[in-house]
């Protein structure tokens, strides 16, 4: 199958196809051919702590999308097992109305042992939905804690979502994920202590000198749509604010700058890799667990061999480390199994 | 290109139809995933044209289905059909739940891959979803 005809084409099996390849690693050829299609996307961020309610949230967004016949494209990140590599990709569960629309594509994304938020192939699975002709691409991250913020650099705009009852008024200040919000969004509006979150947020706001934008600070209640046309709005605001401001082309090419420089870091660190590997099996690191040699001092001699034309090798993985297995998994005898051929099934 | 067949297997577990009783899909998805693979829950309720389309869009290499409802003869040919006319009858179909030995014989002939009913142990479904999806990759390659 040729996927970027079929990507040109509107092919969804070619869609879905071209995203594999790109988690694969294999992005390099398809971003070659379909960069220049572009660029035209609006693309929005959720993130915020598990459970705050960005899928139901995401769902609103889609139907409100929906309505003046915009077409969206979802990428639903969830974490991968560091342990199994496995993962339990849950998203799509409050977006099945969604399921049959064929103006809405839904991918969801294992991160893949990638920390940031979202998955490492997450930028390209975007330009992939852009070039295929999306009108707006939603990110939605895994369930994150504070510091996750590599979302900001995927998305033109990033919507923070918070709960009431998650923290005092000190939580706000904290950096990290409150820093990279263009709208907050205080989910669950309907919860006792949802007007306390709204006015630590917005104390937190009135603290501070905003050059250009100031987030905007949306109460939503994701599970009956309330609040979702203010957000819909919101997002809009700021997109116009980025292209009136030429904001937008800065960010983006600093957003860039970041990719490209990930690029490289992950070339390398496959290079850096395979030195790892000679110098473990050369015993180096044994000295350094003897204390003969420093950690830093290893370095410095590992890095005086240094090639980064050498062979690439693939990262040392955490060690698998089985905590509990699904009950019966390894209870079935031989004989059992026999039986329940036997069975005919 | 990297090795595409060493992508983690991608795996749709879905409910269909009106059937509540999601205990047994939860513990196929947790132990698929602990296999290493990816595992996209539908969630309940799902038409026959909502789980191929998913299966679709997640470039997933097989489905499982679960049915206690007692609509397994209705719902699995849907699927199959579904799979067929969208040109998709290479993703791996199976499934599983309380379906008695004549029914699942039927489904075998009408292109379910395999069903596996209540005592099924893990690891054979395991590793039956490991063989074929791999053996469907060599093909696609």
């Amino acid at each position: 199958m040729d996927v970027v005809e079929g990507i040109k084409r509107g092919d969804r099996r070619a869609l879905a196809r071209a995203i594999s390849v790109a988690e694969g690693g294999g992005a390099a050829p398809l971003v070659a051919a379909l960069f220049k299609e572009t660029g035209r996307a609006f693309t929005v961020g959720i993130t915020g702590p598990p459970g705050v309610g960005k899928s139901t949230l995401t769902g609103a967004l889609v139907t409100r999308a929906r309505k003046e016949g915009k077409s969206v494209g979802l990428i639903l990140v969830d974490p991968s097992s560091p342990f199994s590599q496995g993962a339990l990709l849950g998203d799509r569960i409050r977006l099945s109305e969604h399921f049959t629309d064929p103006g809405v594509f839904i991918r969801s994304m294992a991160s893949r042992g990638h920390l940031g938020g979202i998955a490492g192939a997450t930028g390209d699975a975007v330009m992939l939905m852009d070039a295929f002709g999306k009108d707006l691409v939603i990110v939605e991250t895994v369930g994150v804690g504070q510091s996750e913020i590599e979302i900001a650099e995927v998305a033109d705009t990033t919507v923070v979502c918070l709960q009431p009852g998650s923290g005092d008024s000190i939580q706000v200040l904290k950096a990290g994920i409150m820093e990279i919000a263009d709208v907050f969004v205080v989910n669950k509006a309907d919860h006792p202590m949802a007007g306390q979150l709204r006015r630590e947020i917005r104390v937190m706001m009135t603290m501070l000198d905003w050059q250009g934008w100031a987030p905007a600070l949306v109460m939503t209640q994701a599970t009956t749509g309330e609040g979702t046309e203010q957000l819909w709005e919101a997002l809009w605001s700021h997109h116009a604010y980025l292209q009136e401001s030429g904001e937008l082309r800065s960010k983006r090419a600093g957003a860039f700058a970041h990719e490209v420089r990930n690029l490289i870091v992950g070339r390398l660190a496959a290079s850096v890799d395979g030195a790892m590997a000679g110098a473990v099996a050369s015993g180096l690191m044994e000295e350094v667990a003897d204390r003969v040699l420093d950690p830093y001092a290893a370095a410095e001699q590992i890095l005086q061999r240094f090639d980064p034309k050498a062979p690439a090798a693939t990262a040392a993985r955490l060690a698998p480390r089985v905590r509990a297995t699904v009950k019966g998994l390894h209870t079935a005898s031989a004989a059992e199994i026999a039986h329940h051929r036997e069975a005919g099934v | 290109m990297p090795d595409q067949t060493k992508r983690p297997i991608r795996i749709v577990v879905a409910k269909a139809g009106l059937d509540g009783h999601d205990r047994g899909a939860k513990v196929i998805a947790r132990a698929l995933r602990d296999a290493g693979m990816e595992v996209i829950y539908t969630g309940l309720f799902q038409t026959p044209e909502q789980i191929v389309e998913t299966a679709i869009q997640e470039d997933a290499d097989g489905i499982g289905l679960s049915i206690l409802s007692g609509a397994h003869m209705t719902l699995f040919p849907l699927v199959v059909e579904q799979l067929k006319e969208r040109g998709a009858d290479d993703i791996v179909f199976f499934g599983g739940g309380t379906i008695p030995a004549d029914d699942a014989a039927e489904l075998k002939r009408l292109g379910v891959r395999a069903i596996f009913t209540p005592g099924a142990p893990l690891a054979e479904i395991i590793e039956f979803v490991k063989s074929e999806c791999l053996k469907r990759r060599e093909v696609l390659r």
